[in-house]
């Protein structure tokens, strides 16, 4: 009974102190106010949501049962199939969900001030990303780990099934070309950080011959080497850039380095994955998971203050880095750090497969997309400690704010966010940089913040390689994905080309690799290419897109949730997943009603293809601007079909979802449920 | 006592950490082999490594 009291108390306590700390911040109206505010809220919040929602969800809407044998067990073949230690799974699903996502969105979504990116962080997370990883993978553990596509055929339909499918593919695309942007953009006339990321390639190759061959397996050892090789590289990468000859071979213009960035995906694509993917994968988690926690002591140990406000007047969709109103572009941009479609994949392929118990479902998948959450939650401080006139002379492209520095300074000054010249080029001396104006895409103005916060705790004197440091390590990631993501492209567009030619869809036969790389690579080289040569900066234009692609395949993975909910009777607690389905539906579908319809050219993609002609056809644009203009008018409405293919696939599977649910609510006859059925589990310690 | 006590937290902590990277897992393959089918002569540590990286590489894996 006293213990029993003890533990309310506790929770009361937590309650307490993270109400107090989310209404500092939201209430807060100062100069600046201290990042620990931020660490002690989103803290609380995934306990109390870990603690409460997620045991409700798991006792009375899904309705766990550890008496049942998990397909790791039922099905265990020392392989796919294996129960595993609920920490080790716990760390393979993590370091399968954490991407570049959760950095870059953030980052970008600063420019409405610190407050929305934070609120729908942690609100977002705790009710809808959270909950649909855990409930995806609730579903696959009890369908023997099949894939969220597979569901969606099973559950829904054909319909449903190849629209999840499709969705996932194009998504894959948008999302590296994006990433492959980010790169170029951190790379562009910089030596040091070009001549490192290049360094890493051949790192991944030799720690990938020494894993298989020197010394096969010893992946501890080898990711150790490879570590030790990377931190190698940065310092290497500052001795190139002191070089007067040799930094020249590595100071490219974006365009060179775009085409250098499609040759490496294609190249990492038709390579064996045991010499580069692979090898950088280790490597890639161990970066992240000690940089993650290299930040969150750092924070915690220097406690900064955030400089920016909590709300900008770029609210009203006027924001230099992206167009768009707060409503819904805050969102879209936040996009994977509080509820990412992508992880739905995740959870219904290898994850489900490991569980030994039911009963782990909630620490893995509610739990995992906490900790995903929290590294968003540090990526918006890094970026908030920055001086807002800092954060914006670095992420606004030079077709917002002009192109010579003294232009930008003053247009951004203008807005009221005070910078200089002198302030940014001291800044970018101390950064080992030439220039960090319009250096947009968010890695470069997380790389600073990230390098003056690490500086202030362990050392002022080390910010540029501690930049270089954060760069190789935001490339390292990027790239991993980019190598992985073009490799599952590749997957997906053999199994659909399968269809047509079955030998194309053998995933070993070298022709049919060779020309599905190729088509894979081609669709987001051509995406990079576009945003690369747009003088507005691609981002404005990749990010949303790649955002309404992620949360339209997070809700099309709550459509299938919400109607195997239905289909099984729970229709009174289906809200669960239709609420936050709801949300994202009336998120993406406005987003893309904007994107179509907004007559600002930076807002909507027919106006800004109108704007340019209309331009191109009265010659007031510059030569260099007329030779690309017709590509930069025919990508705009490329993108608008894109855009509204998208929210058509997402109004499609709703809809056949509905179609069954009320045919299920009449009692007529659906698709039956293809739960696996019940077996008691023999499992030590497993039944309670 | 409590240095004991620290050594077997230390090992145990060792031990997960070897799990969660795959460092043990050709060790974990051959207890399973010895185990369930002590017919088959079990793999190679070279060739059982590549086969689990073509089989790990085969569908999502890594997300945004």
């Amino acid at each position: 009974m006293q213990q029993r009291f003890g533990r309310y108390l506790i929770w009361i306590l937590i309650s307490l102190i993270g109400a107090s700390a989310v209404g500092g911040i939201a209430l807060h109206r100062g100069e600046s106010i201290n990042a620990l505010w931020f660490i002690v809220a989103a803290v609380c919040v995934y306990a109390i949501g870990f603690r409460f929602y997620s045991a409700w969800i798991a006792a009375r809407v899904l309705m766990l049962d550890d008496t049942r044998a998990t397909p790791a067990e039922r099905l265990q073949d020392g392989r796919d199939y294996l129960p595993t230690n609920r920490w080790v799974v716990f760390g393979h699903h993590f370091a399968a969900i954490a991407g570049p996502g959760p950095l870059i969105g953030p980052t970008l979504a600063a420019q409405f001030g610190y407050l929305p990116g934070t609120l729908w962080i942690l609100v977002g997370s705790v009710l809808a990303g959270c909950v649909q990883d855990m409930c995806i993978l609730f579903f696959s553990t009890r369908r023997n780990g099949r894939s969220l596509g597979q569901m969606a055929r099973d559950e829904l339909g054909p319909i449903g099934g190849a629209a999840a499918l499709f969705a996932t593919l194009l998504i894959m695309i948008i999302l590296i070309a994006v990433l492959g942007l980010v790169v170029v953009n951190a790379m562009k006339h910089s030596p040091w950080a070009t001549s490192t990321v290049i360094a890493t390639i051949p790192i991944a190759l030799f720690i990938g011959i020494y894993m298989r061959y020197l010394r096969p397996g010893r992946v501890l050892e080898g990711s150790l080497v490879g570590v030790v090789l990377l931190l190698l590289s940065v310092g290497g990468g500052g001795w190139v850039d002191q070089q007067p000859l040799l930094r020249e071979w590595f100071n490219h213009p974006g365009l060179p380095l775009a085409f250098g960035v499609i040759g490496y995906g294609f190249m990492a694509a038709v390579l064996p994955v045991w010499l580069l993917l692979a090898p950088r994968d280790y490597l890639s988690t161990f970066m992240k998971l000690g940089t993650v926690l290299l930040l969150a002591g750092a924070i915690i140990l220097l406690q900064p203050d955030l400089k920016m406000p909590a709300l900008t007047q770029f609210i009203d969709g006027t924001g230099p880095i992206f167009a768009g109103t707060l409503f819904p572009f805050v969102f879209i941009t936040i996009a994977c750090g509080a509820i990412s479609g992508f992880h739905s994949l995740i959870a219904s392929g290898t994850t489900p497969k490991l569980l030994s118990n039911e009963r782990d479902i909630p620490m893995i998948g509610y739990g995992g997309m906490a900790l995903e959450s929290f590294v968003a939650m540090m990526a918006l401080i890094a970026a908030t400690v920055l001086d807002p006139g800092v954060y914006f002379a670095i992420n606004s492209p030079a077709g917002i704010v002009g192109a010579l520095p003294a232009d930008a300074v003053a247009t951004i000054s203008s807005w009221g966010f005070p910078v200089t010249v002198e302030q940014m080029n001291a800044l970018a001396a101390s950064m080992g940089e030439a220039t960090l104006f319009a250096r947009t895409g968010g890695a470069p103005s997380l790389a600073v913040g990230m390098a003056s916060i690490f500086g202030s705790a362990f050392g002022e004197h080390l910010l540029a390689l501690w930049y270089h440091f954060a760069i190789m390590f935001e490339a390292v990631f990027i790239l991993t994905t980019l190598d992985a993501g073009t490799r599952v492209g590749r997957f997906m567009l053999q199994d659909l080309l399968g269809n047509i030619w079955p030998k194309l869809g053998q995933t070993s036969w070298y022709p049919s690799v060779l020309l599905s790389s190729a088509l894979v690579v081609a669709g987001w080289g051509y995406f990079l290419y576009i945003g690369v040569i747009d003088p507005n900066g691609g981002v404005n234009i990749l990010w949303p897109l790649f955002g309404i692609s992620n949360q339209l395949l997070a809700a099309i993975a709550l459509t299938v949730a919400t109607g195997i909910l239905i289909k099984s009777g729970k229709w009174r607690v289906a809200w669960v997943t239709a609420l936050p389905l709801t949300w994202l539906t009336i998120l993406t579908t406005t987003a893309v009603y904007e994107k179509i319809t907004s007559a600002d050219p930076r807002l909507g993609f027919f106006a800004a293809a109108e704007d340019l002609a209309t331009k191109l056809a009265a010659g007031q644009l510059s030569p260099e601007k007329a030779a690309v203009a017709p590509q930069l008018i025919f990508n705009q409405q490329l993108d608008a079909w894109l855009a509204l293919l998208f929210v058509g696939l997402l109004w499609v599977i709703i809809l056949d979802m509905l179609r069954m649910a009320s045919r299920s609510l009449r009692g007529l006859p659906v698709l039956s449920s293809a739960e696996a059925p019940y077996q008691r589990t023999t499992l030590e310690n497993s039944a309670s | 006592m409590h240095l004991v006590k620290l050594l077997a937290a230390l090992k145990k902590a060792w031990r997960l950490i070897r799990e969660l990277s795959g460092d043990d897992a050709y060790e974990r393959y051959l207890r399973h082999q010895i185990l369930h089918h002590p017919e088959e002569t079990p793999l190679s540590r070279q060739a059982f490594f590549q086969q689990e990286q073509h089989r790990k590489w085969h569908g999502v894996k890594r997300c945004c």
